[in-house]
């Protein structure tokens, strides 16, 4: 039976892994080596990159710690954030990232998503989706979410967007709460809930976890494939193995370490 | 030992050669053939589609030369699945090594596809490659099409359906998994590949 996954994201900024929720204030947490090397040895499924300092800045990605990640650990990793066109998808997933993760660039030309699973497989394409339920009930999408001066309202609606994402080639979603974001009350089940329901490919939760009782939630009542956090494990306010060991109590499926 | 890893144009190949690396193994690249005449091992990795790498294999003229190869050779990921004699996935010829077609996965309510995570691998007939690979170890899956369960398949997995996540008949050998992200399951299949007992009286 498939694993539920867990998945720490680790933002990235000139090389160093950075904390400060994508947004200012960014503290030094260490060398991305280093808490890559930590997270795996916790029992983390996957780990995803989020480099910070490429897509405000309108640069790409550096393929050098890509490369270092890659040569280290032996669990698979998705790289997120400057990657805008094939050829630096070519250099990141070259480099060792086994999937690349697109969000604003695949809103500003959603036919990135296609040009992307012709070239690589839908498999190596994740599309992110940062999702904010507006005054009228209905979830839309963000975009330049990386900077918060930057960011943008869409009119899309974000469940047009999932099915649309899927259509053009997109093979795992991952669903950024923004409501739920940093606020620690828990993943956005109703939400996650529409999302299943449209989503064929692997979905991923993101925002909102605080405690363990919240990926039991989502994987119980929303069927994610996946659940992403980063401050709750970066603080040590969850530890891998203590997570695991709940949710098999729960009978979750998850990967034995 | 030489060891080479097949440039097919897959994005892995860098992710097998550090995996490589790790167990103090040093693999070169290649797209000659007589640099892969020459190997004591031989890995096909693939990511991609099987219609992008088969095309890629016909430019560098190397069909023939892994078709009659006579050192053990590992296909990984869609390299495994161009070990048969078809894919589904573009409707194209693959190596012909193995009998069998491989076919998109089904998929279903709660069942989805591309089949990605960590999944149980459970033994099937015997094969040197997966000595010490326990049943219900768990290995790292992304992929849309998968092989049948034939007399080839060593490790069975489930996903909808039942696939083979690991082939062995003699030298030719596959992981549809991807044993350089998949931990300590990943490192012992790659070294059962490279162990003089791989294949009974081989050169090592």
């Amino acid at each position: 039976m498939l694993s539920r996954r867990i998945i720490p994201c680790l933002d990235v900024r000139d090389g160093r892994v950075v904390k400060g929720v994508r947004f200012r204030d960014h503290v030094d947490m260490g060398d991305i080596a280093d808490l890559a090397l930590r997270y795996r040895d916790a029992g983390a499924d996957e780990l995803v990159f989020y480099d910070i300092s490429a897509s405000p800045q309108g640069r790409s990605v550096d393929r050098g710690w890509v490369e270092r990640v890659s040569r280290l650990i032996d669990i698979p990793f998705c790289v997120a954030g400057g990657i805008r066109d094939v050829a630096t998808a070519r250099d990141v997933l070259h480099a060792g990232a086994d999937k690349v993760s697109i969000n604003t660039p695949a809103l500003e030309r959603p036919a990135l998503i296609s040009e992307l699973a012709e070239a690589f497989g839908v498999q190596c394409v994740v599309v992110g989706i940062d999702s904010i339920r507006e005054a009228d009930g209905e979830w839309r999408v963000r975009s330049h979410t990386g900077d918060p001066d930057r960011t943008r309202a869409l009119a899309v609606r974000t469940l047009d967007w999932i099915v649309e994402a899927q259509r053009l080639g997109a093979g795992e979603i991952v669903l950024n709460c923004m409501d739920n974001d940093g606020v620690r009350r828990g993943y956005d089940i109703a939400q996650l809930q529409q999302a299943r329901a449209l989503c064929a490919v692997p979905l991923v939760a993101s925002g909102g976890a605080g405690e363990c009782a919240h990926f039991v939630d989502a994987f119980a009542q929303a069927d994610v494939d996946g659940a992403l956090a980063a401050s709750v494990f970066h603080s040590g306010r969850i530890a891998i193995p203590d997570l695991k060991r709940d949710l098999r109590a729960a009978g979750i499926e998850v990967r034995d370490v | 030992m030489r060891v080479v890893i097949v440039d097919a144009g897959g994005a892995n190949t860098g992710s097998v050669r550090y995996a490589f690396e790790r167990l103090g193994v040093t693999a070169a690249l290649v797209t000659d053939a007589e640099a892969i005449r020459g190997a004591d091992r031989v890995i096909l990795p693939g990511v991609g589609t099987a219609a992008q790498v088969m095309a890629r294999l016909r430019a560098l003229d190397l069909v023939e030369v892994l078709r009659t190869l006579e050192r053990p050779l590992l296909g990984i990921c869609v390299g495994m699945q161009l070990l048969f004699e078809r894919s589904q996935e573009g409707d194209v010829e693959g190596l012909g090594l193995l009998p069998g077609t491989v076919a998109r996965l089904r998929g279903g309510p709660g069942v989805r596809v591309p089949h990605m995570g960590w999944n149980r691998l459970q033994p099937r007939a015997d094969g040197t490659l997966r000595t010490g690979i326990d049943a219900d170890a768990q290995a790292f899956f992304v992929h849309s099409f998968a092989a049948p369960v034939t007399a080839d398949c060593i490790l069975a997995c489930e996903h909808g359906q039942s696939f083979a996540a690991a082939v062995q008949r003699g030298p030719i050998a596959g992981a549809q998994f991807h044993p350089e992200r998949s931990a300590a399951v990943g490192a012992q299949l790659l070294r059962n590949f490279l162990s003089p007992s791989f294949v009974p009286g081989a050169r090592a």
